[in-house]
């Protein structure tokens, strides 16, 4: 239960940080909050020569306000975004997820990005930033560049990262006016992973009718996934008892998720329809926001 | 920037722990948890499963309660940490210990550290007199003998009473 030795890093800067990923991008790991990679180290599940910690590069750790959205810098950490008035009034599907993922001492700790960076295809914030349509911005040596959400997440704890890039933020475009927001999970206990989470993003026009949908399943495969199904069938629809039936059964359908040690993948498939329901029930309620968190408490 | 040779990594760290001054050399891959119990000798903080799923080793970190075992010493470099030893002041125990104490709120008391500082911030932050609200707060620990009827009752009373320092 310790780490391999390794040789530590802290860079002053975020040049410096690229730098050492370059020179070490062999055997190197980026360390952030910490909250995911210290207990694979701890495990020696990874074994990284050189750990980079960034937690000194400066300028990080706020959020910024930028022309039509907001920029999560690297180092902004989780309690940060839960707190932040100004992104719940933007995002309210932040803090809705945020609530339920791990604890306030995990959270105090573990960044925006650093989740991301992890890919975990059970935790909510990959999820949720992908409903929202995010971009990631990566850095390295050899230059910027941004990837959409929906291209990032490529497995199971892989990303579109390469051994030499940082994550050095993440964006998010305001929402048009019309669009609500939801958010649904099902744990067993507080701070679980979630067996399965939807998260949906939703934009009508002013006769209510659905002119286009996100909707995003999390803990059912190997990344975020798109109900794409689902949100076909809500498109040109207003959120009708019908509509969201049929959405319900077209996510249930889409999904094939494999069973482990907490559920079967029958209960998890059958979670994403029941889930996907819930979120645009709350939708239909507010008009807004669904805080629709469940768990099983 | 020098090559450090693995294996021979040590840093030289400067931390505030519990309003002491410490100057310390540790190696690189040293817990905060660990270098808090065998180099500090502050052994109140708890090392239970390693991975952050516990809670006993819960300390704050300017402030804020983190996990010290997904935390390395040198990280703390420059930073403020308080534990549980923090938390009486000589003798007298803090409000949050003596209603932890009137409510069997510890049976064989591994845990207790961590809660004791997890409950600390979330009273600082705002009150928490509700059992649900407890329960939230303490819901990051874990306790092994089961312990949580008192456990609750004491966060809320300590909340109650006003007393939420802590």
């Amino acid at each position: 239960m310790k780490p391999r030795a390794f040789a530590y890093h802290a860079p002053a800067s975020v040049p410096e940080a690229l730098a050492l990923l370059a020179e070490h991008s062999h055997d190197a790991k980026v360390l952030a909050g910490g909250q995911s990679l210290v207990p694979l180290l701890n495990f020696r599940m990874s074994a990284p020569e050189h750990l980079i910690d960034v937690n000194r590069l400066p300028g990080l750790d706020t959020v910024v306000r930028e022309a039509g959205g907001w920029r999560i810098p690297a180092l902004v950490r989780q309690r940060t975004v839960e707190r932040s008035l100004e992104l719940a009034a933007a995002f309210p599907l932040l803090p809705a997820a945020l609530a339920q993922v791990a604890h306030p001492q995990i959270r105090n700790r573990g960044t925006v990005c650093g989740s991301v960076a992890h890919g975990d295809p059970a935790a909510e914030l990959p999820t949720v930033l992908t409903a929202l349509g995010a971009t990631m911005h990566v850095a390295s040596t050899r230059g910027v560049r941004a990837v959409p959400a929906d291209d990032f997440f490529l497995f199971h704890f892989t990303t579109a990262l390469e051994p030499d890039e940082l994550l050095v933020g993440v964006t998010l475009a305001d929402l048009p006016p019309g669009t609500a927001t939801g958010f649904a999970e099902f744990a067993t206990r507080n701070g679980d992973f979630a067996l399965a989470a939807v998260a949906g993003v939703v934009h009508r026009d002013d006769d209510g009718v659905v002119r286009s949908a996100r909707l995003v399943a999390a803990g059912v495969a190997g990344t975020p996934v798109r109900l794409a199904a689902a949100e076909a069938a809500l498109v040109g629809s207003a959120l009708t008892p019908a509509a969201l039936v049929a959405a319900q059964h077209a996510a249930r359908g889409e999904v094939d998720p494999s069973g482990d040690i907490h559920a079967p993948g029958a209960y998890r498939k059958q979670l994403v329809g029941v889930l996907t329901r819930r979120v645009l029930t709350g939708l239909t309620r507010q008009g807004g926001v669904a805080r629709a968190g469940e768990h099983g408490r | 920037m020098p090559e450090n040779t693995v294996g021979e990594d040590t840093h030289r760290i400067t931390t505030t722990v519990n309003g002491v001054t410490q100057e310390s050399v540790v190696d690189s891959r040293l817990s905060l948890a660990d270098f808090l119990r065998h180099r500090l000798r502050l052994t109140g903080t708890h090392v239970g499963c390693e991975h952050g799923v516990c809670g006993a080793c819960t300390v704050h970190l300017d402030g804020a309660a983190v996990r010290s075992c997904l935390m390395f010493a040198v990280q703390a470099d420059g930073h403020t940490v308080d534990t549980v030893e923090g938390l009486a002041n000589g003798d007298e125990l803090s409000p949050l210990q003596e209603s932890f104490a009137r409510h069997h709120a510890l049976q064989c008391g591994f845990c207790t550290s961590g809660f004791l500082m997890s409950a600390a911030e979330a009273l600082r932050e705002g009150p928490v007199d509700t059992p649900e609200r407890a329960r939230e707060v303490l819901s990051g620990n874990l306790c092994r003998c089961t312990g949580y009827a008192g456990l609750v009752s004491a966060v809320v009373e300590a909340s109650d009473g006003g007393e939420g320092r802590g």
